[in-house]
């Protein structure tokens, strides 16, 4: 039965909202396709603004592969703003995709990506908005799976009474499979219903069904366990991992977005997983192992996806990139064959040695060289050794002095604050770094005019990392060592107007903390703060730490207990039940390594197989070195008149911008 | 882009100046440009740039406004004393700030007519409903005056206030032809340099009649 465009109603009301080109749709690389010859239909949401939704890769990736497959459509939706929220419930206008302003309900599965767990309340807007019943278990045969996906989904029990269905890992292949289950159901006429799909695509032990398992509590609140309720679910559910990344060069036509993003690039995934074993790092945990994309995979897809985009800088992506095997050929190659044209190349590095120096010239060759970004993330010598970052006081002094004296004039340092164990003297040790950072510069260069901007985030124990038993720093801790580096810095008439310092208080990663390690019980204080009006919470602006404490106090939850309490070696978590390969003994040895100032290798270079990703999961690290190399390219190279070949904002950006 | 359409405004008349890298033909570039913009939005010509710039030459623009449910002897009535006054002084929330200007100087011409049912709208924006339709010539000027601003003044001057939101399109804009006494086609001298010295237009309709 055909589905009618909401844009008719849509359109009235733009007038009176913030951008409304947002709601447009019709982006260049955008499909639509037609809903009567499709038999799946998949809406992906990014749970939060188009500006930071849309150059979203996982969205991207999945809605170009769906759309891919024969019968089968996707189409994109994003939160919408306050505003047009307001409007819509005025005039019953409910969610809508960008693509072809279908509405979010009639499609079959309703996906929604989370990089963060700050998107939750923006996902009961949509459901809401959707007419969506907002429990799953109220939900009936018309309704969409509602499907969660992204690293916040390998601990989704905060949110797992408003979600059918979530994947954990690489979501291409398991998409396609999940299509091919509902495509089977629907044409046996859908027997049994919603949960007879629910048990198919449970059954497997790759797509979590949350209300299949039941948790048991102790009488002082911990997990007793996590069980199935019905026979023929698995106990566990395995996370998802694409071996040879060049059999998915996706995305192959970029996104082009019509309003301002975050983002303006063309992105090009060259590896994924990490094998560094930062103790804080979620994404280097659960994206292992390693795989690596093939430097002429890379080349082709730079090629096809400039041209398919017009696109004038892209960013080569993964979690470490100057860790490539051929980083080096590839930096050369594409920069031999952008060199003169209006495409520039930026690299998220964080490296801290001569090599990513380097590197950064290469990709500065059409450009001025304006600020270079590493990640030391402990201020002092012995919390790197706590977090695992194996970065000493003098690499770092000798990168940046090789930095200043090859041209560039910015240094860009990240930190965190709040790490297990970390002591006041820890953090102040970070004023005490970029002091000798600008001291080297000025040594370098002969010159005063070198600066450093530490930029420091308050640190989150994340789920399947080393540090998930640690007990987070409450916020006054933070906001307290935070002042006292602040006003060192202030203080310093010798340094201090070099060093810029931007850091946000400590109050918002208590409310990540919270979702991050929480379980089902938490998913009330959601829904309290959604009803509060809580949206937006990764802005600072929408925001409101005192909603969350309100919330958590009338439903009776303690705060403190999720998030300042260090667990014990055998307590439960929430997420166990969830596999991402990793050994558990092995995490629980490494956390106590790390408060043992033991470093481990990165397993990358040293065959180890210590973490027990790789025989669980049956995957093997895949890196070169192939010895190929990037062929020249016929392309434009007048001078550019449009705009010029410079890149943003450093061009070594972290790939972390985030509206808190 | 010059004199870009207020937010929520349609138009059949936008015009961008862009620079290239190198040589492209005018036509293969207006159907790379069109295939890229979403629906709804036409790149209909693309003239080689003479030399001259395009925001100087466009100096005025054509609009129709169109007010549903309104009461077309209201809406005469208030047009003449519009039109009668020597300044109408409104407000607008700028970028800026609250803003006070004169809204008469720019209009140039103004006028007001019924329109019955089954009238072919522009920019897709039917509508089966009897309703006024305003038809105005606005020089343009620094602040800006914009339809809204000459729908502002007209409550001013005679409390004509339409019951529901307006549906503005801009039809044209270029350069002032003091013959018909609205805008002529900007693209003008460019179409005589790119087609060598011919006077015919090339490609698609650029603009719009008053």
């Amino acid at each position: 039965m055909p589905v009618e465009s909401l844009f008719p109603r849509l359109e009235a009301l733009l007038p009176k909202v913030q951008k409304p080109i947002q709601y447009v749709g019709g982006e260049l690389n955008s499909t639509v396709k037609s809903w009567d010859e499709a038999t799946v239909r998949w809406a992906l949401m990014y749970p939060d603004a188009y500006e930071v939704g849309l150059p979203n890769q996982g969205v991207q990736i999945l809605y170009e592969i769906l759309n891919e497959m024969p019968e089968t459509l996707a189409e994109r939706t994003y939160a919408v703003w306050p505003d047009l929220e307001a409007l819509m419930r005025a005039e019953g206008v409910p969610q809508f995709t960008v693509d072809a302003h279908r509405p979010v309900r009639a499609f079959d599965v309703f996906g929604i990506s989370f990089s963060t767990e700050l998107g939750y309340t923006n996902m009961l807007t949509a459901l809401d908005l959707a007419g969506i019943p907002l429990e799953a278990a109220d939900r009936g045969d018309d309704d969409p799976i509602v499907l969660a996906g992204g690293h916040a989904a390998f601990n989704p029990e905060p949110v797992a009474d408003f979600l059918d269905a979530a994947v954990l890992g690489d979501g291409e292949q398991v998409a396609i499979a999940i299509t091919e289950v509902i495509r089977e159901w629907k044409a046996e006429g859908s027997p049994g219903g919603r949960d007879e799909l629910l048990m198919r695509l449970a059954e497997s032990g790759g797509v979590y069904v949350p209300r299949f398992y039941d948790v048991e509590y102790h009488p002082d609140g911990r997990i007793r366990r996590v069980a199935p309720n019905r026979s023929g679910v698995p106990w566990r559910v395995h996370k998802h991992t694409v071996m040879d990344l060049d059999e998915w060069p996706y995305p192959k036509k970029p996104l082009v977005p019509l309003a301002e993003t975050v983002h303006e690039r063309f992105s090009v995934e060259i590896f994924r997983g990490c094998t560094r074993g930062c103790r804080f790092c979620q994404a280097g945990m659960i994206t292992r192992p390693v795989r690596e994309r093939s430097i002429t995979t890379i080349g082709d897809m730079v090629e096809a996806g400039v041209k398919a985009s017009g696109f004038n800088e892209v960013g080569l992506l993964s979690l470490s990139s100057a860790d490539h095997s051929e980083i080096g050929e590839v930096a050369k190659g594409l920069a031999d064959r952008y060199e003169g044209t209006n495409t520039s190349l930026s690299l998220p590095s964080t490296r801290v040695d001569a090599f990513n120096i380097d590197l950064a010239n290469e990709f500065s060759r059409n450009g001025r060289r304006s600020g270079l970004t590493f990640a030391p993330e402990g201020g002092s010598e012995r919390m790197r050794k706590v977090i695992n970052k194996m970065v000493t006081e003098e690499d770092l002094i000798r990168t940046v002095s090789t930095a200043y004296s090859q041209g560039w004039r910015q240094v860009k340092l990240y930190f965190m604050c709040g790490l297990p164990t970390e002591e006041d003297a820890d953090v102040l040790g970070i004023a005490d770094l970029a002091r000798k950072v600008i001291k080297a510069g000025r040594e370098a260069t002969g010159s005063r005019d070198v600066r450093c901007t530490v930029s420091i985030g308050g640190f989150v124990p994340k789920p399947h990392t080393p540090f998930q038993w640690a007990a987070q720093a409450s916020h006054e801790v933070v906001d307290h060592r935070l002042k006292a580096l602040k006003d060192i810095l202030r203080g310093d008439k010798e340094y201090g107007r070099a060093i810029g310092m931007r850091y946000h208080d400590g109050k918002p990663s208590i409310v990540e903390g919270l979702l991050s390690r929480g379980d089902r019980r938490v998913g009330e204080v959601i829904r309290a703060v959604w009803q509060d009006g809580g949206r937006f919470d990764g802005w600072s602006e929408h925001f409101s730490y005192q909603r969350w404490m309100d919330a958590a106090a009338k439903v009776g939850i303690d705060v403190d207990w999720y998030t300042t309490r260090e667990r014990e070696e055998n307590e439960v978590l929430p997420w166990d039940h969830l596999d991402a390969g990793l050994d558990r003994e092995w995490l629980w040895q490494d956390w106590q390594d790390a408060v043992n100032d033991v470093e481990v290798e990165d397993c990358r270079w040293t065959p180890c197989y210590d973490c027990g990703v790789c025989p669980t999961m049956g995957t093997e690290i895949q890196i070169g070195p192939t010895g190929k190399k990037l062929l020249p390219l016929t392309v434009v190279r007048d001078r550019p008149c449009v705009s010029t070949a410079r890149q943003k904002d450093g061009h070594h950006d972290l790939g972390r911008t985030k509206p808190l | 882009m010059g004199a870009a359409a207020p937010t929520g405004v349609a138009s059949e008349a936008e015009y961008l100046e862009i620079a290239v890298t190198r040589w492209c033909d005018p036509d293969l570039l207006r159907a790379a440009l069109d295939d890229s913009l979403p629906p709804g939005l036409d790149v209909l010509a693309v003239v080689e740039a003479a030399g001259e710039s395009l925001a100087d030459r466009l100096e005025c623009s054509a609009w129709e406004v169109r007010l549903p449910q309104a009461d077309p002897a209201l809406a005469a009535v208030a047009v003449e004393a519009f039109k009668a006054a020597e300044r109408v002084e409104v407000e607008r929330l700028t970028k800026k700030g609250l803003r006070r200007f004169d809204a008469r100087e720019a209009v140039l011409g103004l006028e007001a007519r019924g329109a019955t049912e089954g009238t072919e709208t522009t920019a897709g924006q039917g509508s089966s409903q009897p309703c006024v339709i305003l038809r105005m010539v606005v020089r343009h000027a620094t602040p800006a005056v914009r339809p809204d601003d000459v729908l502002t003044g007209l409550r001013l001057v005679a409390g004509f206030a339409p019951p529901v939101p307006p549906e503005v399109t801009r039809l044209a804009q270029g350069p002032l032809d003091v013959t018909t006494g609205g805008p002529a086609d900007p693209f003008g001298l460019d179409r005589d340099i790119t087609r060598g010295g011919e006077t015919e237009p090339v490609g698609g309709h650029v603009g719009g009649d008053l």
